[in-house]
């Protein structure tokens, strides 16, 4: 057979093996698929194709007013949905002027990073499965469903949680929401610490990550990488500390870096992330409670914000707001405005045209999975296949987000 | 809010270098930005690249099909150290529009231009792979474009009247 090989000259071609990962593998979290080149268990070369569940985001913004936009932006990226929801709200009140109350930012800074800690967790522990640690994945995924049980009682949703609103929030925080969210802070960090002492110095989990898939600072900023992917290559770069919005500039927190961008480091970035929401969210509560007033959950602007639902039915003057709110009737000011938090990926922006009328002209979503995941044929040549998965569950690649 | 050259300041910066390709120079809530003419836009961005902004934040297009400036690539360019943002345009009114691919400048605007000819049917000349990235090859028509259809044109059981479209 080896002489075979040498024989003729075109064989080392047919030698290479064309192999397709996904569109539907179990491994790749979501539909899209990488036709490997490989040479044995080497990869030579990934051709990503994605767009399998393209849903035209954009083109649905220009023909929905921008109230009605918002259950869309839920669909973004499913992992942390309040993150894109607010990302939506956010910018609509730059274009709108809008100031929301500081007990409002807070909730929103509340909401925001346990949606970031629900992120972190799914990604962290199916790291932890895709190098074949079960055991933390079973573990820690509990306390993401804790979370979702917060969102079920701020807004009623689970998975696509409809949380915000232009000009503040659905509902108030109720009781039993505070209670949950106490009970989180009390038990997430013991089985955090559980997690990690599961995962972190484990010799197999550290053979299996540790410079698999890495990439630099200089290339992930090529690739317009941001996020814990590029804070993991030893770039400090966060929005929340950068172009503070929703008064992060007023809490404490450390940036996470890593140094060699590889998978290890994906993994302690996300994990001291972690830390560092439990930390912002007990600052919040320290926040909301030293504040006088107990009960604005949205700033006062009848024009953008739906009346009260007693006021609704009994009321002819809030029903008829409710109908011009749903409708978007009321002038939205012309011109372009581009706003961008720290999603659960990195940057999320959003770039709204605005002809004055009842829909955006053109909305444009900076997604960071997209623009990210371009990168990775670039990060697995050369790897095995078992490292290009690794690689991808610790980019966090959304299908969601990665479509739009 | 963002960190922004002022306007004035961005004008000059600008016209040391591009004094006739310059259309106009403004500010939009809290993002200066300037348009740049089709000849010059590559050397502005290389230019801007070289003052700084050394990161592309988002690439994206834009069809106003009843004004002079039909076809929009809008750029996003951001300066990591002194933490400024900028938008930087340029339009193309022939159909189909070319732009110069900014692909080697910044290997991250690959996928963005891809998006951008999938959807307005941009020719970004010089790209490396232009192809369609989110909708299916055989698709006909661009689907952002003002005239595509967003919902199925075989139905009439719909009065956009009635929704105020």
């Amino acid at each position: 057979m080896l002489e075979k090989k040498e024989a003729t000259a075109d064989i080392s071609e047919k030698d290479y093996t064309y192999l397709n990962l996904g569109p539907t593998h179990p491994a790749t979290h979501g539909i899209f698929q990488n036709v490997l080149k490989m040479d044995g268990e080497i990869i030579v070369e990934a051709t990503p194709t994605i767009g399998y569940i393209h849903r035209a985001f954009e083109k649905i913004a220009e023909r929905r007013p921008y109230y009605q936009y918002t259950p869309i932006t839920d669909r973004l990226n499913y992992c942390s949905a309040p993150i894109n929801n607010m990302g939506w709200h956010m910018s609509v009140e730059k274009l709108l002027g809008i100031q929301l109350p500081k007990r409002v930012e807070y909730l929103r800074v509340i909401i925001m990073e346990l949606s970031r800690i629900s992120d972190h967790i799914i990604c962290n522990s199916v790291i932890g499965v895709d190098s074949g640690a079960m055991t933390g994945f079973l573990y820690i995924y509990q306390f993401r469903e804790l979370i979702y049980e917060v969102y079920e009682q701020i807004c009623g949703g689970r998975l696509t949680s409809n949380i915000g609103r232009i000009g503040g929030l659905e509902r108030d925080f109720s009781q039993t929401a505070w209670l949950k969210i106490d009970n989180i802070l009390k038990e997430l960090p013991k089985a955090l610490k559980e997690f990690e002492a599961l995962l972190v110095r484990n010799r197999i989990f550290m053979d299996r990550t540790i410079n698999c898939g890495p990439i630099s600072a200089e290339k992930a900023l090529a690739y317009s990488f941001t996020g814990p992917n590029l804070r993991a290559a030893g770039v400090d770069y966060d929005v929340r500390v950068m172009s503070p919005y929703s008064s992060y500039e007023e809490f404490d927190f450390k940036i996470p870096v890593g140094t060699r961008g590889d998978t290890y480091d994906r993994f302690m970035v996300r994990e001291q992330e972690m830390w560092e929401s439990i930390s912002i969210i007990k600052q919040a509560i320290q926040k909301v409670e030293k504040l006088e007033d107990k009960t604005t959950y949205h700033a006062d602007v009848p024009e953008y914000y739906l009346p009260e639902k007693d006021d609704v039915y009994n009321k002819m003057e809030a029903l008829i707001y409710h109908f011009k709110v749903v409708y978007g009737e009321t002038a939205i000011p012309k011109g372009e405005v581009y706003h961008c938090v720290e999603g659960g990926n990195g940057e999320l922006g959003f770039y709204i045209v605005s002809d004055g009328g009842r829909t955006p002209y053109r909305m444009h979503i900076r997604r960071p999975c997209f623009i990210y995941y371009q990168a990775y044929p670039e990060m697995i040549k050369g790897a095995y296949l078992s490292d290009a998965i690794l690689t991808m569950s610790s980019m966090n690649v959304i299908a969601g987000e990665l479509d739009a | 809010m963002f960190n922004t050259i002022e306007p004035e300041e961005f004008e000059e910066m600008l016209h040391n270098q591009f004094a006739d390709n310059i259309v106009y120079v403004g500010k939009q809530y809290d993002i200066s930005e300037a348009e740049i003419t089709l000849d010059k836009i590559k050397d502005a961005i290389q230019w801007m690249k070289e003052q700084g902004f050394t990161f592309l934040t988002s690439c994206n297009g834009i069809h106003y099909p009843h004004t002079e400036k039909v076809f929009c690539m809008v750029y996003h360019l951001y300066n990591m150290q002194r933490n400024l943002r900028v938008r930087l345009k340029v339009s193309n009114p022939i159909d189909p529009p070319h732009f110069p691919t900014i692909t080697d400048i910044f290997p991250a605007a690959n996928w963005m231009e891809r998006e951008a000819y999938d959807f307005f049917g941009f020719k970004f000349d010089g790209h490396p792979d232009l192809r369609r990235i989110l909708n299916e090859d055989s698709m006909e028509g661009w689907p952002l474009r003002k005239e595509y259809p967003l919902e199925d044109q075989a139905r009439f059981d719909k009065d956009d009247k009635m929704f105020g479209r």
